[in-house]
């Protein structure tokens, strides 16, 4: 009988490297034949390859796991579903039915929250472009909106006089808590002194009144100490707030920005060295919390967490369509999966798990999307078995920021399934065709070209 | 067949080392039957049938994966 094939494979051995790199034939090697036990081969026969598939279980334990970590240490407190990070309606909508509130930042993602029935009161406003149509729109609607410049004052104290009530607004701000880059652009600098001439400016029109504060240090932020250093400076300065102008702060939203399990390009400890606990992040902000207020103050504490809760819940299947030796020699496979699916591969080193068991010695490979484009390359130096057209690679954390960024470019967005709790596969948003690319387009006549069959030498 | 590939020594199980250089590589099995081959001095189109009666593997792809595999060798300068 004939022996299983495995292709012939040669790795020169480097010393002192082979372990870090696991080129051994098992050590490294992660199959993942299911997500939330439907095989993977039936998503991708039913669905297509590439495709996105989502865990309502996985996003819903993540969810209540983190609200818990926060509503078992502080008693007041309410999430803000990020849109950016994932506005797929189903997406949402689990959010919002896990008691969310909707975090937008723009007109775009306001409208996508009311269409979706989120009433205004319900909704964040954030971001640094609000045009005066969405910005009447939202305060007319009871939306909490944060107040990113002061030319956004201005428009506010003309929305008020058009309502002929005074707004109520959050302020957000920017400050030090000991995270490189600070993200300063956004709001008003508290150390400088401008947060407090902003709250003066918005005093002095008197159709302001100030309740909130708002503060979002940035992403993936591993250190839990820089909330408590966030907090306690919100917290002090909502006080100051209070004794100058009489404005008592009532909400204090401290952003996103906790992380998910996943290496970050450039990092070597593997994330479950690197990454705190959701519950490490809570107990600096409940501390941070007690130290800082009155007693028996307990303003709503806002938690605008995307990356955190979301991410994990995504997997994206692709299928290897070739498989190539470069010219240096190293090994690489073109995936029909790429950048324009995966926006945060320029940042992520991502989870990388095969659908079998593949026999053979592991080469370092480098993994390719479909572009025809040099940068579209989804992993580098990653060990693998000789692999051929039709093995599937599944890429995972990809629930956060993936499916808002992508691309479409060069190729059709494709299926997005959601797996729910009890095993069905939910198509949540359909593969794009042609007539999703051309509907926005308009070709003037004269461009037109001229109809099949016309004589040779006109047209193309 | 080249100088290179005759003086190899190889083991089954998969170490291959070249006296010569000092370097030594990793080698899965169906590399060591292709190595073997060469050493005997066969010819592609004979390396790929043999793999394709010892293997379940096809005629089109043991073709394909020899053809790598010889590429790998010389950038090695093994062949
Ligand atoms: C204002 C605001 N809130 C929340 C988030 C969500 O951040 P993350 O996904 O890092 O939790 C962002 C992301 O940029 C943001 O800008």
């Amino acid at each position: 009988m004939k022996q299983t094939y495995q292709k012939p494979v040669i790795n020169k051995h480097r010393s002192g490297l082979m372990n870090k790199f696991g080129w051994s034939p098992v050590y490294a090697r992660k199959i993942r034949t299911e997500i939330d036990g439907v095989p993977i081969d039936r998503l991708v026969e039913q669905f297509g390859s590439p495709l996105f598939v989502y865990s309502e279980r996985a996003a819903r334990r993540k969810y209540r796991r983190m609200f818990n970590a926060f509503s078992t240490r502080y008693p007041n407190v309410v999430f803000g579903w990020s849109y950016k990070t994932n506005y797929l309606q189903a997406i949402c909508a689990l959010m919002h039915q896990e008691g969310a509130l909707a975090e937008v930042v723009s007109a775009m993602e306001y409208d996508k929250a009311r269409a979706l029935g989120v009433p205004g009161e319900r909704i964040i406003f954030n971001g640094p472009h609000k045009s005066l149509p969405v910005l009447e729109r939202a305060v007319a609607e009871g939306a909490t909106v944060n107040i990113d410049h002061l030319d956004e004052i201005v428009d506010l104290e003309l929305v008020a006089r058009k309502l002929g009530r005074p707004v109520t607004v959050g302020l957000r701000l920017n400050l030090d808590a000991g995270i490189y880059p600070q993200w300063s652009r956004f709001g008003f600098n508290l150390e400088s002194g401008q947060a407090l001439a902003a709250v003066k400016r918005l005093a002095f029109g008197k159709l302001l009144r100030l309740n909130g504060l708002h503060c979002h240090l940035g992403t993936f932020i591993l250190d839990p100490q820089a909330y408590a250093r966030q907090v306690q400076k919100m917290v002090a300065f909502g006080y100051e707030v209070e004794q100058a102008f009489g404005f008592a702060i009532e909400q204090l939203d401290v952003g996103g920005g906790l992380p998910s399990q996943i290496r970050l390009k450039g990092t070597y400890l593997p994330p479950d060295v690197a990454v705190p606990e959701v519950d490490e992040y809570a107990e600096a902000i409940a501390q941070a919390l007690s130290h800082a207020l009155r007693p028996g103050d307990h303003p709503r504490l806002i938690i605008e967490s995307g990356r955190g809760i979301i991410d994990e819940a995504g997997w994206l299947i692709s299928t290897i369509i070739g498989a190539k030796r470069l010219a240096d020699g190293t090994r690489a496979y073109v995936a029909d999966a790429g950048i324009n699916l995966l926006f945060t591969s320029f940042w992520y080193k991502f989870n990388v798990e095969l659908d079998r068991q593949v026999g053979g010695i592991d080469e370092t490979s480098v993994i390719y999307g479909p572009l025809c484009m040099n940068i579209d390359v989804t992993d580098e130096g990653i060990p693998l078995p000789p692999l051929k057209r039709g093995h599937r690679l599944i890429f995972s954390p990809v629930g956060a920021y993936n499916n808002t960024q992508w691309l479409q470019f060069i190729e059709y967005r494709p299926n997005v399934v959601l797996v729910t709790e009890t095993g069905e596969v939910e198509l949540i948003r359909e593969a794009e065709d042609l007539s999703d690319i051309l509907r926005r387009e308009r070709l003037p006549r004269r461009l037109a070209l001229k109809p099949a069959g016309a004589t040779p030498g006109e047209g193309s | 067949m080249s100088d290179q590939l005759s003086r190899l020594a190889l083991s089954d199980e998969g170490f291959v080392f070249n006296p010569q250089t000092g370097d030594s590589f990793q080698v899965s099995e169906t590399g060591i039957v292709v190595i073997r081959l060469l050493k005997e001095g066969r010819s592609d189109e004979e390396i790929a049938a043999r793999l394709t009666d010892l293997y379940e593997v096809s005629l089109e792809e043991a073709q394909h994966d020899c053809a790598d595999f010889r590429a790998r060798l010389k950038q090695f300068e093994l062949a």
